[in-house]
């Protein structure tokens, strides 16, 4: 069993990730990644949203009527959202004023409801919580790297922290501005899509029309 | 009235929920691989945003709000740390009441658009206007001409980008970038396009 736990918790890093394999939980993920700790707060919320998430779901999978299993997933996961959004106010006030309507919105990121849907509704409690915390944790993994290239390029820090001195301190970066802004999370994530894809050729989709090759004459 | 023109084209253009907010986009990257699709799935968002925005500001002001409750005699409780889950709720309630009504009485709408409402309950773009109505605080008239506009505007995006990939199935793509690559870069050279509508005023 132990081995099964520790494949369900890395599987989705990179082999099965959310984002760039199942297509999964983009919203908010791009819109959040333009500085570290931000990002870094937005994971550690979606972690605990997906890992509790399954874990109540799934212990009470056998008393949900299958007709209104929707509406019964919608308010564990909106009460856990409304926790979340609570205590970050308590706690990261500054933060959650950043995030704002984004934390409200892990209710309807489809990771959460995908994993409740698709693992915890099948599954006994704990491997229920396993597998949840693993696509937060892949969620996370993919939020950070975007997030780690956007800042690090757009305004030349990294967790708010200087790296690259930027020119209107004295020092020789000229940061780019485009990296702040939001299209360039969309270059991110294709250009990392691309990597992942090129690293692991088996997740590399197929074509709906092939390009014939025509031979020289 | 002038107010509301400007938010309209604001909520369209700048603000784009789907280009500039990336709400939506589960949605709008699955379903925008044809044309005719992505208009049925973009029309009912619009419908489902115009009805939902509104309905969400009226329970935020005559049931959430500190000391809305004054008319039933609690002026003193404040209901805001419901709003979360009062308005998913109410968003997946007027989604199945929408679905009914219109299988009951628009057979061939209800055709049209029917495989698309379930999906609209999820859909971050429905949950996000409402939850810039709250942040910005609209009033209801405000409330009312965001809530057609900015699902307008997602419907203008989630079309277009159809357009672009029915063209792009044609092209000769780098293995990698094949499918959800490609249509990340191509939806962020879209959102670039829309940026230029940023600093237009009325």
């Amino acid at each position: 069993m132990a081995q099964t736990y520790r494949s369900q918790l890395v599987d989705p890093l990179v082999d099965n990730n959310p984002i760039t394999l199942q297509v999964l939980g983009i919203c908010s993920a791009l819109a959040v990644t333009s500085s570290m700790q931000v990002a870094f707060v937005m994971s550690l919320a979606v972690i605990a949203v997906t890992g509790f998430s399954s874990l109540f779901i799934s212990m009470l999978r056998n008393q949900i009527p299958n007709s209104i299993r929707i509406i019964v997933q919608m308010v564990i996961i909106a009460s856990l959202v409304i926790l979340v959004d609570q205590v970050l106010k308590a706690y990261a006030y500054e933060i959650s004023k950043t995030l704002s309507v984004f934390v409200g919105l892990i209710i309807t990121n489809c990771i959460v409801m995908g994993r409740a849907e698709a693992f915890a509704m099948k599954n006994p409690p704990v491997a229920s919580f396993i597998d949840g915390v693993g696509n937060g944790l892949g969620y996370g993994l993919l939020l950070m790297v975007v997030s780690f290239f956007r800042e690090l390029f757009g305004s030349g820090s990294l967790f708010g922290v200087t790296i690259l001195e930027t020119v209107n301190n004295g020092g020789w970066y000229v940061p780019n501005g485009l990296l702040l802004l939001p299209p360039s999370a969309f270059f991110v994530i294709g250009l990392l899509i691309w990597a992942v894809r090129t690293w692991k050729p088996g997740q590399v989709e197929e074509r709906e029309y092939r390009i014939q090759a025509v031979e020289a004459h | 009235m002038e107010g509301l023109v400007s938010l309209a084209v604001k909520a369209i253009f700048v603000e784009n929920l789907a280009l500039a907010f990336f709400l939506g986009m589960c949605t709008f990257l699955a379903v925008s691989k044809k044309i005719s699709t992505a208009i049925g799935l973009g029309i009912s968002v619009m419908v489902v945003q115009s009805i939902t925005v509104p309905a969400n500001n009226l329970i935020l002001t005559y049931l959430l709000a500190p000391g809305a409750l004054s008319w039933a005699g609690f002026p003193d409780i404040d209901l805001t740390f419901l709003g979360l889950i009062s308005y998913i709720g109410v968003i997946a309630a007027l989604v199945q009441i929408l679905e009914m009504v219109l299988d009951k009485y628009f057979p061939p709408l209800y055709n049209a658009l029917g495989v698309f409402l379930p999906l609209i309950t999820v859909n971050c773009a429905i949950l996000g206007g409402s939850l810039f109505m709250v942040e910005r605080s609209y009033d209801f008239p405000e409330a009312l001409t965001y809530g057609a506009s900015s699902g307008f505007g997602w419907a203008l995006a989630i079309t277009a980008m159809a357009g672009v990939r029915e063209k792009l199935k044609y092209s000769d793509i780098p293995d990698g970038l094949q499918g959800l690559g490609i249509t990340f870069i191509s939806a962020g050279l879209m959102a670039m396009a829309f940026m230029s509508f940023s600093g237009v005023k009325l």
